[in-house]
């Protein structure tokens, strides 16, 4: 990757990196938002112009940043003549949108959001032409239509806006989702989604028996894209949009995307009978569909939207004739077609912007008030039209020499006829723009007395006009080149076809057609009168009445869906998931066969017997008598000692530590929430109802009991022996399971810890937000009296829990400290400390402890996660991956040779924030006690021997 | 043993799903942290039993030790599981002092039995 492909990289980021300026420098006035919007696009212009004269010599310059090369996806970036040609387009109406929205938009408009919307759009736009990678290539198309939803939505008080918003979102993501299928397929027939390597496999492509689906869900794409018919009707809706938005989406670039894709697969995928019948006649309706419905339009922006439609019509329609001639000259076009549209659209803005109106019925008699704008609008629409010196002319030529060549389902005449139709049509509605426009007499009523906007409004559409001239003059010397070298790139190299840029090829059959079109055309416009009639008259679908039912339908359909099954009752959900999880693995079952076992069944001592019943008891015992909530929590306590002590024997000693600390948080946890919950569970579902759900849990114990059973007998192979065999020389511990967490898999341990610590957080923040509510009012209203003992710190507790608590403290140490080479560790010191601290708030009350202890409970879980994220992180300072474990061993003369590891340190986060979230959550469960109307006691036990009778009388 | 393991695992699973499907709050609790118990176990299994072998090094003889993976792996999961518990029961006590019921479907048609707390 050379200076090239930097540039390109940078050139790709830069709209992106530039979105964020505009919101920022919209403070320092308009116009340096705009100058700070342009600066981005300038540079980035100015870097496609340094690598011009390579592309232009034929060299193609790419880049690449590899992301995530297994699943083919990297950041790829390719510059040839086609994207040479569209980038400089994107970049260079880019900029000249800028400098006309400056003055386009008023001051109430948010002028930052506009820029930063169009610098997003700009940037999609600019990675679909640059990507060499067609996943990444997916990402910006789908960028371009989010992004065009902002910007057509800009206005966000007019609901046309918004609705036009929502209709191009719908109908472009739509074909977008259709395209991912296509683009899927196409890399999956080429063994690479690379677009370069994809272009040089068109004959693999074209004989896959996959290339029909994939050739239909890719033009599903393009055309939805390009608002192809029967998808063309979202673009006149998106006219609600400003017109920079128009003049830029709908003229110059989003709405050549479809176009340009179809230029890009055009080696690939051109060239068979499908393609043709497909895509030329798809853009020969949407031609001739989309000048009839301009010319009756009365509304600017929509002639000029079913314009739009028309010619991206006939850039589809050529570039579907598959020859290669047809797809020069639809390059070609795409730069006319830019040109004249885009000063034509800024001009229909200035006319709105000036006459605070878009309506031809109410215009006319311009060309006295806005000399300027007559002459910009005028220069456009001749060369919209197909006059000779303007540079729609040549084009427009060169597309009915096509169409005269063409054969079209075995009729040489049906291809021209059309086109000449289209051609014809296209004259009257340029012609209607002009003459109903400028043309007439001046008049009295216009909304708004127009006048000639300022130079910086007008400079933009000039300077297009200028261009429409000097190709249309010297096509050759002035388009000539880029023409070549894109349309050689469109054309997948090879020789170019023999071709002339010329504005005279002699008398030709296109001179006829071109001829009679102008003719016919001035023809219609005289009669357009009663021809609109007729069309109001004459009944046609509304492709947006459609469209709205067609919304309106599956909306419903979803809300039935939707409302069939989520009814609310989340019992139910539970047991379809149940069901289904059974379903699932009893097919699974079902499907693969089951080897013999090859375990023996190890013997059952009589003490493991004992347990085993008192576990299944306690389980049975918990069902049945779940009513009673004491009961059952003490029955799931002996449930999880059963657990723990089988971990015991089972040679799992870190579990059971663990196990059973985890288990006296939980149930102390259980039982003060218990304490504001009602005691008892009442009566409700039917027996019927119970004898279903127990029957779905029996088929679910059973088949996981099943399937326990299967593979407790068999033999796997397994990973650990590395953990085992490098425990020690790589990890510097002997407990292999410590040194796992700490070291092997410390980077999920410490994903483990940040779950934990926001568990903590999740459960304080709940707590803040329910004092602040409705439950802090019942909570001081309700009684609960009658369930608090009247021994609240009893002698014994109180006296019990302080002399133990230095010994547990001491205990979690040395369980913590030997963690590394015994069983222990943060994990299980910080739930023994934990618990050892939750013994005080228990014995002694919550407030008069947490006045004894200084340490806030938030700061420890933060201190733990950074500890723990430092520690991983210094792996990098000795240049090794995060989390890569170091330690020596130290010997300091009266004790023993003793080890220091970086892991200790991490446990050590671990501890804290293990300690930090469970003494978090047992300080917001006191903090409802406290609400509830609980005393804060001063001395640590109810009743001291010490003091005299009289003061507990006081106290009472 | 690993039938004695195997059917545990069974009826911690079924306890569970039972009262999973229970209409009130504090049992369903009940079920999850009967049904943690069971993938707990079930996880663990996953590494075959030994017994008098646990994976702590030892210098003086070379025999075999259990698989430590799992037991790492389920370790963490206890921890989580507690931390899971831990919200729901205070998501399950804020919903009861907030709406003043303890069923999970939203529906109090039938809360007179919680009238007599009011």
């Amino acid at each position: 990757m050379g200076d090239g492909g930097n540039f390109l990289i940078v050139i790709a980021l830069l709209p992106f990196i530039g979105a964020l300026l505009p919101g920022l420098m919209i403070r320092a006035g308009r116009t340096a938002c705009a100058i700070f919007t342009a600066l981005p696009t300038a540079l980035a212009l100015t870097l496609v112009l340094i690598l011009a004269p390579a592309v232009m010599r034929g060299e193609v310059i790419q880049a690449e940043l590899e992301w995530l090369p297994q699943l083919g996806l990297s950041a790829s970036f390719f510059l040839d003549g086609l994207g040479l040609l569209f980038a400089g387009m994107i970049l260079g109406v880019g900029l000249l949108i800028t400098l006309y929205a400056r003055f386009y938009l008023s001051g109430e408009d948010p002028m930052g959001q506009f820029y930063t919307f169009l610098l997003l759009f700009q940037g999609a736009m600019l990675g679909i032409v640059l990507s060499d990678n067609i996943l990444l290539l997916l990402i910006f198309w789908e960028l371009t239509s989010l992004s065009s939803f902002l910007l057509i939505g800009y206005w966000k008080h007019l609901p046309e806006g918004r609705q036009g918003a929502r209709i191009a979102l719908a109908v472009t993501g739509g074909g977008g989702l259709a395209m991912i299928g296509g683009l899927l397929i196409l890399g999956n027939i080429a063994g690479s989604y690379n677009l370069t390597d994809i272009l040089r496999q068109g004959d693999a492509i074209r004989a896959s028996e996959w290339y029909h689906l994939a050739l239909v869900l890719i033009l599903l794409g393009a055309f939805t894209k390009s608002a192809q018919f029967p998808f063309h009707f979202w673009l006149p809706h998106a006219m609600a949009a400003p017109t920079p938005v128009s003049a830029y989406l709908h003229s110059a670039t989003m709405v050549k995307a479809g176009v340009f894709l179809m230029a890009r697969m055009w080696p690939v995928l051109a060239g068979t009978e499908a393609w043709f019948y497909i895509v030329s006649t798809t853009g020969l309706i949407t031609m001739i569909l989309g000048a009839a419905i301009a010319l009756f339009k009365d509304d600017l922006k929509a002639l000029l939207a079913y314009s739009t439609v028309s010619h991206l019509g006939l850039l589809t329609m050529l570039l579907g004739f598959g020859t290669k001639l047809a797809a020069i000259v639809a390059v070609f076009h795409i730069i006319n077609h830019l040109t004249f549209k885009a000063a034509l659209f800024m001009t229909a803005g200035i006319i709105d912007h000036e006459a605070h109106t878009r309506d031809i019925k109410r215009l006319g008699g311009l060309r006295h008030l806005m000399p300027v704008t007559f002459v910009i609008g005028t220069i456009g629409a001749l060369s919209m039209a197909g006059i000779p010196l303007f540079n729609g002319f040549l084009t427009k030529e060169m597309m009915l020499e096509e169409a005269a060549h063409t054969v079209w389902a075995g009729s040489h005449l049906a291809l021209p006829v059309l086109a000449t139709l289209g051609a014809l049509l296209s004259v009257a509605y340029s012609f209607r723009f002009i003459s109903h426009v400028f043309l007439g007499p001046v008049r009295d009523d216009y909304p708004h007395k127009p006048h000639d906007p300022p130079f910086g409004m007008w400079a933009a559409p000039a300077l297009l006009v200028v261009l429409v001239i000097v190709i249309g003059i010297l096509p050759a010397a002035i388009a000539g080149p880029l023409v070549a070298v894109a349309g050689g790139a469109v054309i997948g190299g090879g020789e170019l076809p023999y071709y002339s840029l010329k504005i005279w090829h002699g008398i030709t059959p296109a001179l006829f057609m071109s001829v009679i079109a102008v003719a016919g055309g001035a023809i219609v416009l005289w009669l357009h009168r009663p021809l609109d009639r007729v069309w109001i008259t004459a009944p046609r679908p509304e492709a947006k009445v459609i469209f709205d039912r067609l919304i309106a339908g599956s909306v419903t359909i979803s809300r039935a869906i939707t409302e069939g099954t989520h009814n609310g009752a989340i019992s139910r959900y539970l047991a379809i998931f149940v069901v289904t999880s059974v379903l699932l693995g009893a097919l699974a079952f079902a499907g693969g066969g089951l080897g013999a076992p090859t375990r023996e069944l190890l013997p059952v001592p009589p003490i493991f017997a004992v347990g085993w019943i008192m576990l299944i008891v306690a389980t049975l015992l918990v069902a049945t008598l779940h009513r009673q909530r004491f009961q059952a929590l003490v029955l799931i306590g002996i449930i999880g000692l059963m657990v723990s002590a089988g971990f015991v024997y089972l040679s799992a000693p870190d579990l059971a530590l663990t196990q059973i600390s985890v288990e006296t948080v939980t149930i102390m946890l259980l039982l003060l929430a218990l304490h504001f919950l009602p005691k008892t569970t009442p009566v409700e579902s039917p027996v019927s109802l119970r004898l279903r759900d127990a029957v779905i849990a029996m088929t679910a114990g059973g088949g996981v009991a099943g399937l326990a059973y299967a593979f407790l007998l068999r033999d796997v192979g397994t990973i650990s022996d590395y953990h085992l065999a490098n425990s020690y020389e790589g990890g510097g511990g002997t407990n292999v399971v410590n040194v796992i967490l700490v070291d092997f898999r410390g980077y999920d341990t410490y994903g483990e810890i940040i779950v934990l610590g926001i568990a903590g957080l999740i459960i304080f923040a709940l707590m803040e937000a329910l004092l602040d509510g409705p439950a802090a009012r019942r909570l001081r209203n309700t009684d609960y009296s009658q369930n608090r003992s009247r021994d609240r710190h009893p002698l014994m507790m109180v006296v019990a829990t302080r002399v133990m608590m230095p010994i547990a403290v001491v205990v979690g140490i040395y369980i913590f400290l030997r963690g590394h080479n015994q069983p222990g560790g943060g994990f299980v010191s910080g739930l023994v400390i934990a618990v050892a601290l939750l013994m005080q708030y228990m014995a002694s009350g919550f407030a008069w402890t947490q006045t004894r202890q200084r340490i806030e409970y938030h700061t420890m879980i933060g201190w733990g996660v950074i500890i723990a994220g430092l520690t991983g992180a210094g792996a990098w300072l000795a240049g090794k991956p995060f989390l890569t474990s170091s330690f020596t061993y130290v010997h300091l003369p009266p004790i023993e040779e003793f080890e220091l590891a970086t892991a200790m340190l991490f446990d050590l986060g671990v501890f804290l924030t293990v300690l930090g979230a469970v003494m978090l959550m047992l300080y917001s469960l006191s903090r409802i006690a406290r609400y509830a109307g609980e005393t804060v006691n001063v001395e640590p036990m109810d009743y001291d021997p010490a003091d005299t009778i009289q003061v507990t009388k006081e106290e009472g | 043993m690993e039938v004695l393991v195997a059917t545990a695992i069974g009826v911690l699973t079924a306890g569970g799903v039972y009262l999973l499907l229970r209409l009130r709050t504090f049992p369903v609790i009940l079920g999850l942290a009967l049904l943690s118990y069971a993938v707990n176990v079930f996880l663990f299994a996953s590494g075959r039993f030994a017994i008098d072998m646990p994976p702590i090094l030892s210098k003086y003889d070379t025999t075999s030790y259990t698989d430590p993976l799992p037991q790492a792996l389920v370790l963490t999961a206890i921890v989580i599981s507690f931390g899971m518990t831990a919200v729901l029961v205070m998501v399950a006590l804020g919903a009861f002092l907030v709406a003043d019921s303890d069923r999970i479907d939203g529906d109090d048609g039938d809360a007179d039995d919680e009238g007599a707390a009011r």
